[in-house]
């Protein structure tokens, strides 16, 4: 039974019951790490620190992973991902600009979240709708043929939700 | 033994299966350079140095991971080949800093040698994003430096079992660090400097604290000075004397000369050591806790308290000889000399980078001063001396001063792994003849004490001390007494001793500075840490007898478990699969 750790007591055996799951399996980090960031959204510190800790590897093998692939990630998401198409269709048809209008409403830069926890801005490679550039997505939804003008409505409809 | 007839650089070469090409080359007097490669430890082709080229193959393979077949036919130094060396070094160089000149390993570097060797005089245009350097404990990283050999990942997770460093991100932006981008401070590192050995670049270095040492020796203070028994046999390497000359006698002139007030000896602490840690052995049989692990090597007393905190109890409470030396240095020699403590100020020198750590553990003070003020390591001092204009070779030997400045031959032995077990078996046999019986004579093994057969064992490097820790946590230990140090082979080769650029020779040297240890036991006039004069008038005079309590509060500690840090946690199983 792992011992100690910061966090609270109900991620703990959410955590434990994933290794358990997992556990005497070879290999076993990585399907471990993939299901408690399904269950968590992203990686912390001590989220790794547990993972570690529980699989009896060292910190430093679960964090190496952990920034390996870029399918982990140790940043909290915020409740809305938005995903900006930055596919050459995208691009040519304003992305870059569609991202500085995010930016502005939002306070933050590209791959940040907002303070509220409610908006992570992110980019993504094309999402195949290129008829529909330049396309957004916000978890599911998503948007085509955005202007710049619409932005500022369209973070406002999210704000209320 | 099945063999494979190979032919490399018109020469053919009959080897065994399994050979790399690199080893074949070697035999037959052909050096294929290299900067990841450490035998049977570090062969993972990363570095891409020792290519070679193998007729009908169109890449060049690295010859470190590449074993020998039939009929090879390779060229290690064609044209190609050398092109390709070439051309691998300027990759490294054109994301690497520009500034041997101020570089820790400037002249000791394997990355320099090899770009001067290979006669790389221009590359590409240096390019690359500066990352912070690590500056949160006694060992520094500096990552812009680091070739990602692995060469010290390799170390800290093979040799020390400890792995507290890695690999993190990827690609280009691939950085060697503890977990999360984190400091050494941060985390489990036991400071025992094994990875600063095996850096083959300047990327992983002690604190350098030898301007606060100028700083003493400029002063009004009363700078005393203790060197550690290793540093004697490995100090003369840096002024280019061959490896296990002991140079004591004139590294005390050095010393001397420098300005220190007094140059005394760690081995007299060592001596000290033994007359305490010998009566707490005889004290705690059939009372307390055993086995009874030695607490001198820092590295190793972290370790324990990092990673088995359960155990601490099992530490011996006897403060290191250094610590017991800075202690005495306030309060015993103040009497002595009639200097107020006030103003002694006590430097180490130390084969050991995990020293600087123990000097500045917070409970390190029980004279009501510092124990130990400042501790440099072996290269320190050297660069020290060459600051100063000493030409060692051609100093004259001098003597320690008196009175902390006289050991037995049993001291000097606290240098390399097995002489505390030595030392304290020499001593509890001849000084207690009644109570102390040897059983067994083969590679001593075994004592009675008191009747009870006490079982007795040897320990370096800390994959086995991890090993040992293990069997005591599962009730495996069979030993009562155990003498464990940090590094393979204990202090001789220390994380603060010279490094040894070539990591082929490094076993070779560690050898002889060992006999060099040896023969200053066979040559001291004194046997026993209890016949040393000295000691015995410590005694009378002072801390009253062994165990007594002004020595429990000046010399002997309380290892205590620490609360564990969950994000420090780097516990693990060897099995580095995972599954448990």
């Amino acid at each position: 039974m792992c011992q100690s750790s910061v966090l609270n007591t109900d991620s703990l055996s959410k955590i434990d019951a994933i290794v358990e799951k997992y556990r005497g399996a070879p290999g076993a980090l990585i399907p471990v790490l993939h299901a408690v960031q399904a269950e968590f959204g992203y990686l912390s510190q001590d989220v790794q620190a547990r993972v570690a800790e529980c699989l009896n590897i060292p910190a430093v093998k679960v964090s190496g992973v952990v920034s390996f692939y870029h399918f982990f990630t140790d940043k909290a998401k915020g409740r809305f991902e938005v995903g900006i198409c930055m596919g050459t269709a995208c691009y040519v048809r304003g992305a870059a600009e569609i991202v500085r209008e995010f930016e502005k409403h939002l306070g933050i830069k590209m791959g940040e979240t907002t303070k509220d926890q409610k908006f992570t801005l992110s980019s993504t490679r094309c999402i195949g709708a290129c008829g529909l550039a330049p396309v957004v997505t916000v978890n599911d939804d998503v948007y085509g043929k955005l202007t710049v003008d619409k932005v500022k409505d369209l973070v406002q409809s999210y704000r209320e939700k | 033994m099945s063999t494979v007839t190979v032919t490399i650089n018109g020469q053919t070469v009959d080897v065994p299966v399994n050979t790399t090409v690199l080893e074949a080359a070697k035999q037959i007097g052909i050096d294929i350079p290299k900067l990841c490669h450490l035998k049977d430890l570090n062969e993972i082709g990363a570095c891409r140095i020792c290519v070679v080229e193998v007729e009908g193959r169109r890449n060049l393979p690295a010859s470190c991971v590449l074993p020998v077949e039939e009929g090879m036919v390779v060229k290690t130094h064609s044209k190609r080949v050398l092109e390709a060396r070439r051309m691998n070094v300027q990759l490294m160089l054109s994301v690497h800093p520009q500034d041997c000149l101020k570089c820790v390993r400037n002249q000791n570097c394997q990355l320099q040698a090899l770009t001067h060797d290979l006669g790389v005089r221009e590359g590409f245009p240096v390019d690359y994003d500066p990352t912070p350097l690590d500056q949160g404990a006694v060992i520094h990283r500096d990552p812009n430096k680091c070739i990602l050999c692995r060469r010290c990942v390799t170390t800290c997770e093979q040799v020390q079992g400890v792995t507290i460093l890695g690999a993190l991100e990827r690609g280009i932006e691939t950085v060697i660090s503890p977990a999360w981008h984190g400091s050494l401070g941060d985390v489990s590192c036991t400071f025992c400097g094994q990875c600063v050995q095996a850096c083959p670049v300047g990327a992983i270095y002690e604190r350098n604290d030898t301007q606060i040492v100028w700083d003493m020796l400029n002063s009004e203070d009363y700078v005393v000075v203790q060197v550690a028994p290793a540093v004697r046999t490995a100090l003369g390497e840096e002024f280019g004397l061959p490896a296990g000359t002991d140079v004591t006698g004139k590294m005390v002139t050095a010393l001397r000369r420098l300005g220190f007030n007094k140059v005394f000896d760690t081995n007299f602490t060592a001596d000290v050591t033994i007359m305490e840690e010998g009566h707490e052995l005889l004290d705690r049989i059939g009372k307390q806790e055993l086995p009874l692990l030695t607490s001198c090597s820092p590295g190793w007393i972290r370790f324990v308290e990092e990673q088995y905190p359960q155990l601490t109890k099992h530490l011996s409470t006897c403060k290191s000889p250094q610590q017991m030396f800075g202690a005495l240095a306030k309060t015993y020699l103040a009497k002595e000399e009639k200097v107020d403590p006030k103003v002694i100020k006590t430097v180490s020198i130390m084969p050991c980078t995990a020293k600087k750590y123990e000097a500045e553990r917070p409970e390190m003070k029980d004279s009501g001063f510092r124990d130990v003020d400042a501790v440099l390591t072996t290269r320190e001092l050297a660069l020290l001396m060459k600051q100063a204009g000493v030409q060692l070779d051609r100093l004259p030997e001098e003597e320690y001063d008196a009175p902390m400045g006289m050991s037995s031959g049993a001291a000097v032995l606290f240098g390399q792994s097995g002489g505390v077990m030595e030392a304290a078996l020499r001593t509890l046999l001849a000084a207690y003849p009644e109570r102390v019986k040897l059983v067994q004579n083969d590679g001593v093994s075994q004592v009675l004490i008191d009747g009870e057969q006490v079982e007795v064992k040897v320990v370096s490097g800390l994959s086995q001390a991890r090993q040992v820790l293990e069997d005591i946590a599962n009730g495996k230990n069979t030993a009562q007494f155990i003498e464990i140090m940090a590094c393979p082979g204990g202090c001789i080769n220390g994380g603060g001793q010279p490094t040894v650029m070539d990591p082929e020779l490094r076993q070779d040297v560690i050898a002889k500075r060992r006999s060099a240890i040896k023969d200053l036991d066979k040559a001291a006039a004194i046997a026993g840490s209890h016949e040393n004069p000295a000691v015995q008038r410590l005694y009378e005079t002072f801390l009253d007898h062994p165990l007594s309590s002004k020595s429990h509060h000046l010399l002997h500690t309380q290892y205590k478990p620490k609360v564990q840090d969950p994000v420090k946690n780097s516990h693990y199983d060897h099995t580095g699969t995972g599954a448990n």
